[in-house]
């Protein structure tokens, strides 16, 4: 994950000048920051008015605020992976929680889509359960992370 | 199978995909109208779920309830099913298909193939009208993208049973009857006064009594979760107000072209006056996402940042009262 962009750096001192571009939403003052969206070519319509006080949609392509809220949560995420991928490797934790963290998925949801109780997923993210486990019930994970079976019993790498 | 349908882009789904498939059978509400009539301006404020490691946050009501509103108030007979078995679920969407019937469904957005990685959440109240089937795929009209795209068999099956908090278990829903006439009039006074009730009901997680618990949570929390999740909890409020679908501000934009072209329709001056007073509400939500967001830039710390946002939430809470006060009165 990139850290957050520094292209607004100048503002950051003085606010005021950027806060009068942004808060009106008149017909050419919605925010047009490069966000993820504009990678994929979306644009997502916002509600602004024109000349005349009319109410139109714009095409926006992204805001920088936006932007940092959304990246901070991504950071959260990775942050989350990197230490579970730790954990594993330390032998603390079965592949399967870093997989599960991979998917952004957290225990209750991992457990609605293997159809497996959650206490028992939980059990399984004991490495020494997970190795007793069979073929059938590595499948279920598998399938739901959308990899092999080797590749879940691999281990992380 | 390809049915002549015309994809317009909306800023929020639900409302996107209502004034889609109405105007597919020659009703012609815009996104604004059908979000105003379906009541769906709301602020909603739940601790104890927690979405994505943050409490859950809504600027909206529960998913689906827009277009059930809409429905009810102009008399259109929508039908809505769900499916314990995916290929039941997908006979009825060909069915439906084969018979020239446009369908919407509800999916979860995680799988969605053609949304960004970033927007891959485990968010299942998404909605989409499905058109067409080409080839073994299905014809998209998703009403947030700009144009329209197509998902295999495989994958709409993915997203229609989605796991987690609101499982779609496969909902769709398709126009069975439209009203010979029905009173606009009646069906947009009826939407405000429910929003104008829901935004000042008397319970403390809905509406303005919502918004000034949240600021009061603002000012504790720093102290009692400290500033990381402090910060995360913000960039949620954050996300739930401008992300994709709300057309900027928490609805507010919205709803005030709602009000301006229900003043203009019914000739209400006074309505035309309060969309002004949303406007300047709308902005000054940006201001406080703003706000928030500078808390990410400059690595702010200490506890004044925190109370400065918790007066703002809670001036803007004492606003929309009194808007919402005022609003009443003139339906």
């Amino acid at each position: 994950m990139s850290a957050p962009d520094t292209k607004g750096d100048e503002n950051a001192g003085s606010m005021r000048p950027l806060r009068i571009n942004y808060i009106r939403v008149k017909k050419n003052e919605v925010p047009q920051d490069e966000g993820s969206l504009a990678k994929k070519n979306v644009h997502e319509l916002c509600y602004a008015v024109d000349e005349n006080g009319r109410y139109t949609t714009v095409p926006s392509r992204g805001w920088e605020v936006k932007t940092l809220a959304l990246n901070e949560s991504l950071e959260l995420i990775e942050e989350r992976i990197a230490a579970t991928k730790s954990a594993v490797i330390a032998g603390e934790l079965s592949p399967i929680a870093y997989f599960m963290e991979l998917n952004r998925m957290d225990i209750p949801l991992l457990a609605s889509y293997v159809g497996i109780h959650r206490w028992f997923v939980k059990r399984h993210f004991h490495p020494k359960r997970f190795q007793k486990l069979n073929k059938k019930t590595l499948r279920k994970y598998a399938d739901v992370f959308g990899i092999t079976v080797e590749k879940l019993t691999s281990g992380v790498c | 199978m390809d049915i002549n349908f015309e994809h317009q882009q909306s800023a929020h789904c639900e409302n996107g995909v209502a004034s889609n498939l109405l105007r597919h059978r020659g009703m012609i509400l815009s996104e604004p109208m059908v979000f105003g009539i379906g009541s769906g301006l709301f602020f909603v404020y739940l601790p104890f779920i927690k979405v994505n490691f943050a409490p859950g946050f809504s600027y909206r009501p529960m998913p689906g309830k827009i277009f059930r509103k809409l429905a009810k108030r102009l008399g259109i007979g929508v039908k809505h099913q769900r499916f314990s078995s995916p290929e039941k679920a997908k006979a009825v969407l060909d069915e439906k298909l084969e018979q020239g019937i446009p369908v919407g469904l509800q999916v979860g957005v995680y799988h969605l193939t053609y949304f960004p990685d970033e927007y891959r959440f485990h968010f299942n109240a998404h909605n989409l009208v499905v058109y067409g089937k080409e080839a073994g795929e299905y014809l998209v009209s998703d009403p947030v993208m700009d144009y329209t795209t197509r998902l295999t068999e495989e994958e709409l099956q993915r997203v229609r049973f989605a796991k987690g908090a609101l499982p779609p278990k496969g909902h769709l829903y398709y126009l069975e009857r439209l009203p010979t006439d029905y009173d606009l009039e009646r069906a947009i006074k009826k939407g405000i006064r429910q929003t104008c009730n829901d935004m000042l009901a008397p319970v403390p997680i809905v509406g303005v009594r919502a918004m000034k618990w949240v600021a009061a949570n603002i000012r504790k929390w720093p102290k009692t979760i400290g500033i990381k999740k402090t910060n995360h909890y913000l960039g949620q409020l954050v996300r739930m107000q401008e992300e994709i679908g709300t057309g900027g501000g928490g609805f507010r934009f919205i709803y005030a072209a709602f009000l301006q072209e229900a003043g203009t329709l019914l000739t209400n001056p006074a309505l035309i006056q309060r969309s002004e007073e949303m406007t300047a509400i709308g902005d000054a939500w940006r201001d406080f996402a703003l706000d928030i967001s500078r808390i990410y830039k400059n690595r702010k710390s200490g506890s004044d940042v925190y109370e400065k946002l918790s007066d703002k939430l809670l001036s803007l809470a004492q606003r929309e009262k009194e808007f919402f006060m005022r609003l009443k009165k003139d339906v």
